[in-house]
């Protein structure tokens, strides 16, 4: 006790600073829960346009994505819009075949309720996306979201 | 030498313990990306069986509510030329409760709204007989933008979950916040859409302006 109180009226002017590693560790613990690390490499530019009517889906585990845009690496894969699915560039008649893997994936229950979250660039034109949702129709795979982030209302 | 004294203090130095967290903080930071499901949903309608040709609806021209963008990103909205998509939202709400000519059943439903979703009853004779006819009709070119197309799709939802949230009493964000997946959510959900369906129309684009 006398010991504590000596130190105190010795004023020593350093913060302790012992519970520093603690508060950084529960952050570094948050980002480390938070975090999902890419399993994919997106090949094309993806600025997702923002919109006001977001919802959200319950079940994570029955979406799959679709990347659309133009292609980073331009000068190998060219300056059109493609479609992204997993790791790969692919065209639009190969959609049906993904769908179809994609849904070997979920448990049998579930597979009628497969969502497909488009994520958009801006840039793509309606020419494009229409023709993988032609074919989203013929894999019946006919619940689409398109990704889309929170603009804030200018009333 | 003066650390060599040190050897013997049992207590380990603890004041790089927050730099090395700090390190990794800052990578976790930089590579995480807080996945975000969100999104406009859309049902696309089933696949055309070829050797059927499609159904040939009669519709009143009054009850469907036109929207075309063209590849310049211009509208023409019921005939008329427009901008900007701005502002779309009431024009569609205005079309969706118009209740010009209302059946039966649309009376029935008149009656189970609120009054401020009655005085909202504008009963135009050129415009939707009743909610349960009116469609909202999207179409567009194979070049128009996709950012135009989804914020005008986004104002037909924007004019539905109004009418919805505004039936249940709750605000519109609180509605499309509901799951579904309790009894009270589902039921406050289907109450809202009752007799209201979200009809939608996106057309096939054509294909000028595209490629």
């Amino acid at each position: 006790m006398a010991k504590f109180r000596k130190k105190k009226l010795g004023g020593s002017d350093q913060i302790n600073t012992s519970a520093l590693p603690d508060i950084i560790f529960m952050l570094l613990f948050f980002f480390m829960v938070t975090t999902v690390l890419r399993e994919q490499d997106v090949l094309v530019d993806q600025k997702i346009p923002q919109s006001t009517q977001l919802q959200k889906l319950q079940n994570k585990t029955l979406i799959s994505y679709i990347f659309i845009g133009k292609p980073k690496n331009t000068s190998l894969y060219g300056s059109e819009p493609r479609v992204q699915a997993n790791d790969v560039l692919i065209g639009s008649p190969e959609i049906v075949q993904w769908v179809n893997q994609e849904r070997d994936k979920l448990p049998e229950a579930d597979r009628g309720s497969i969502t497909i979250s488009m994520k958009v660039d801006k840039e793509v034109k309606m020419g494009p996306i229409s023709d993988v949702q032609t074919e989203l129709r013929n894999a019946d795979a006919r619940k689409v979201l398109y990704a889309s982030t929170k603009k804030l209302d200018q009333e | 030498m003066a650390r060599s004294k040190n050897r013997m203090s049992n207590e380990i130095n603890a004041g790089s313990m927050a730099d090395i967290a700090f390190l990794l903080l800052i990578f976790f930071l930089v590579t995480t990306t807080i996945a975000s499901d969100k999104g406009i949903l859309n049902f696309l309608p089933p696949k055309q069986d070829p050797n059927v040709p499609p159904p040939d609806i009669k519709k009143n021209e009054r009850n469907i509510f036109n929207v075309l963008i063209n590849a310049n990103n211009d509208l023409l909205v019921e005939g008329e030329y427009r901008r900007k998509a701005e502002g779309l939202d009431k024009d569609f709400k205005e079309f969706i409760m118009n209740f010009g000519a209302p059946d039966e059943d649309a009376v029935a439903l008149f009656n189970s709204l609120p009054a401020s979703l009655q005085s909202q009853a504008l009963r135009k004779p050129d415009s939707s007989d009743h909610p349960g006819e009116a469609v909202i009709s999207i179409k567009t070119n194979r070049g128009t933008s996709y950012a135009v197309f989804l914020e005008v799709f986004d104002n037909a939802k924007r004019a539905y979950f109004d009418i919805y949230a505004e039936r249940v009493g709750i605000t519109a964000d609180e509605y499309r916040a509901l799951t579904g997946d309790d009894e009270a959510s589902k039921a406050l959900q289907d109450k809202g859409k009752e007799g209201i369906p979200m009809a939608i129309s996106i057309a096939e684009p054509d294909k000028a302006g595209g490629n």
